[in-house]
């Protein structure tokens, strides 16, 4: 017989098996999950989910479906966060200070709590890659927020309602488009294949009969 | 850290670790690959498949849970909606938010055209944003879009409709460059030059990647573009039945609130879908590595109206998949693993193969080694072989997993693995459906009018296995394709009356089959309930 615990969900008390992640324990308990529940594999945010063990005061954050349940765990799931998202042109704007005044003006009034990075899912260092983001250095920024899946445990617990991971995302597209260096490679080949460098080797490799290519295939180089 | 049960194998592993960092395993040859796969890998086991008795592809055989759902009956009947009053009119309707959709939004939008994203969960929710290992595209001096399409073609056992992927790689650095201008962070050297490693297959060292998080980067960076330009997105909104006009021509669908069941009509001049895959059809009991909603909606949306399968007997079983934590069963282990130099080694730390076959081969010789060579570790949840993962510091210094793997290194370290230290346990997990629905270059069916197709939910890209990295890069090529070809389309049609008379066509070739099912479809969802009997 498997070991089971006590888990309230919603306030509610069942009894699940220990060795359940909280998403499996829900859908133990009969959840038939439409919202809170995505990827299942801690990738896209969706599973946020806020808890308290009995007789700890601390709230901690998780994503379900990365964290297994406790004995007398306290769960509330936290499948939608109204962050504020800002609409900009990617093309119109430049990777500059300003552009954080004008659209996410509030990070400037962050009162240096930390609760952000306490409650990050992913252990990033939240409250630092904002204060990148307040001094227009996007490509720290970028770097430090990179593992962010976007679930929103931070903003629910900032008292200066900042929107981290829309500040971070776009610090990303900033890095990524104007600040990281150009890869001239890749601007040779898009070139050279619209100048159709390669069009007659495509034809004729695209016309070989199929014992032609198997062979070819079966010899061909592999760079170490 | 591992309980004392794999102290033993472990210790043989770590032993032979330095010789095994030296050792280079010989790859197989065509001939070894043919009778490997034919006596293990999933898609050689005949019992496991069946033959459709309706429909377009009516004589063929695909996984006998697809069957089920092909043949299945609707879930709306025609009178259950007022075609007359479309609550949504556009000139593109996209079904499905992943980087298929999302990148056919985005380019459909630039073309001009109304576009609409209808998902039945949120945007994102997706395979897209779980892919880790990268993207590939000859955009090196040593590389081809010739050499790319010789490794894909033969990977995918020649199978692949060779105008489709002619397309993919000829369009391949182009859709980096996209990407890139649109934000999306690539790994770079400081002047530039694009970190590029080889995958499963690969003759060129072309993956391109952002950390492990390559598909989330791509995702996150699609649906903000997505929202920059107010495309509306219709969340958690499925698609349940395409509606036609009087010619046959696609012309919108019929959706369901996911939470309230609330049915509602969109008509569009074009469709586009772009559902994604199958995992949670959990074919053949395989676990799975791909996202909730992957259960195959396009492809039954699309039967269900005429529109061709290609190849749907096809999937892929990532070879590794996480086989223990049993909380992370299935998880997908990312191929850059083995990229980055970690070896596939039995119980008995012995290299039983070289780390980079192809998918279809590394997940049979995998199932070999586990099944009738009895050289599995027992996991409790069946048998598994190790990936040695500390290889990887010892190759490419220490930092290299944090730097390269970091999602790698959060999933296991959350249940006491570091992997920088200890090797992992694998076995095959339900990945990709290679088949789908059939296409021309242009991305439309090839039979039904109006109606395209982009991302997984195509088959015939590939061919029969898909290579690492080629399905990032089709989702973002097609996707795009589709996106253009359908905008343009829309300006010249004029739809013509909405009809839904094909369910009732379906059903009367149904029951004049003599199949008698009360399976509804698409799935829309799995159902992970703990079902009574289990109480």
């Amino acid at each position: 017989m498997e070991n089971m615990v006590n888990v309230y969900l919603f306030g509610k008390q069942y009894r699940v098996p220990e060795n359940l992640t909280i998403m499996r324990a829900m859908e133990y308990a009969g959840y038939k999950l439409v919202r809170g529940c995505g990827c299942r594999n801690g990738f896209c945010g969706a599973c946020a989910t806020i808890y308290r063990i009995k007789g700890d005061k601390t709230l901690r954050t998780c994503l379900a479906c990365q964290t297994k349940v406790e004995n007398d765990m306290y769960v509330a799931t936290l499948p939608f966060f109204p962050l504020v998202k800002e609409v900009y042109d990617i093309n119109e704007i430049s990777p500059s200070q300003r552009v954080m005044m004008q659209l996410y003006p509030e990070i400037y009034a962050c009162v240096g709590c930390n609760a952000c990075t306490k409650a990050c899912t992913q252990s990033l260092n939240v409250m630092q890659y904002i204060a990148y983001a307040q001094r227009g250095e996007f490509d720290k920024c970028a770097e430090e927020s990179f593992d962010c899946v976007m679930c929103g445990c931070c903003s629910s617990r900032c008292p200066a309602g900042i929107s981290h991971p829309q500040v971070a995302m776009l610090a990303r597209r900033l890095n990524g488009k104007y600040l990281a260096p150009k890869s001239e490679h890749l601007e040779n080949r898009v070139r050279e294949i619209k100048d159709g460098t390669f069009t007659e080797l495509i034809e004729a490799l695209m016309g070989k009969p199929i014992e032609e290519l198997k062979e070819l295939y079966n010899t061909r180089e592999i760079e170490k | 850290m591992y309980a004392k049960e794999f102290q033993e194998s472990l210790k043989a592993v770590e032993e032979a670790r330095e010789a095994n960092i030296a050792y280079e395993p010989a790859r197989m040859t065509a001939k070894e690959k043919e009778d490997l796969l034919a006596a293990y890998h999933p898609d050689y086991k005949k019992d496991q498949f069946e033959e459709l008795k309706i429909g377009p592809n009516k004589g063929e055989k695909v996984p006998k849970e697809l069957c089920g759902i092909l043949e299945a009956r609707s879930r709306i009947r025609p009178g259950d909606v007022d075609l007359n009053n479309p609550k949504y009119d556009v000139d593109v309707l996209v079904i499905g938010g992943g980087g298929a959709g999302a990148s056919a939004a985005i380019e459909a939008d630039t073309a001009g055209a109304s576009v609409m994203i209808a998902t039945k969960l949120r945007i994102g929710d997706a395979n897209t944003m779980m892919a880790e290992g990268g993207i590939q595209a000859a955009d090196k001096p040593n590389d081809s879009p010739a050499i790319h399409f010789l490794d894909a073609f033969g990977g995918g056992h020649f199978a692949a409709k060779r105008e489709l992927l002619s397309k993919l790689v000829c369009n391949a650095p182009e859709a980096i460059q996209w990407l890139n201008e649109l934000g999306v962070e690539f790994d770079k050297a400081p002047d530039g030059t694009m970190v590029t490693t080889h995958g499963g297959g690969t003759s060129r060292k072309r993956m391109h990647a952002a950390k492990d998080y390559s598909g989330a980067e791509i995702m996150r960076t699609l649906r903000d573009e997505v929202l920059n330009r107010g495309i509306p997105v219709i969340d958690f909104t499925s698609a349940v039945e395409l509606i036609l006009d009087e010619s046959g021509k696609a012309a919108g669908a019929v959706l369901m609130n996911m939470e309230t069941g609330d049915l509602s009509v969109a008509r569009a001049k074009t469709v586009i879908i772009a559902t994604g895959g199958a995992g949670r059809m959990h074919y053949q009991g395989f676990p799975t590595s791909n996202h909730y909603g992957a259960t195959a909606d396009g492809l039954v949306l699309g039967y269900r109206v005429g529109a061709k399968l290609l190849y749907a007997e096809t999937l892929q079983y990532h070879p590794t998949g996480a086989a223990f934590p049993q909380q992370i069963f299935g998880a997908l282990v990312t191929e850059k693993v083995r990229s980055l130099g970690a070896k596939l080694v039995n119980r008995d730390g012995k290299v039983f193969m070289h780390p980079l076959e192809t998918r279809d081969v590394a997940a049979a010789s995998i199932i070999r080694e586990c099944s009738d060579r009895g050289e599995g570790v027992q996991t409790g949840d069946g048998d598994a072989v190790w990936l040695d993962t500390p290889m990887i510091e010892k190759i490419g210094g220490e930092g290299t997993i944090e730097k390269r793997i970091p999602a790698m290194m959060r999933m296991f370290g959350s249940y006491g693995i570091d992997i920088r230290r200890e090797p992992i346990l694998v076995y095959p997990t339900l990945h990709y459906q290679n088949g789908g629905l059939d296409i021309n270059v242009d991305g439309m069916t090839t039979s039904v009018e109006n109606l395209f197709v982009a991302g997984e939910a195509v088959g015939g890209i590939h061919g029969r296995n898909r290579l690492m990295g080629n399905s990032l890069l089709d989702i973002i090529v097609f996707g795009r394709n589709a996106g253009q070809n359908a905008a343009a389309r829309s300006k010249k049609t004029t739809v013509g009356t909405l009809t839904l008379d094909h369910i009732s066509k379906f059903d009367a070739e149904r029951e004049a089959a003599g199949i008698e099912t009360d399976v509804v479809s698409p799935m829309l969802l799995p159902d992970y309930t703990r079902k009574k009997s289990e109480v």
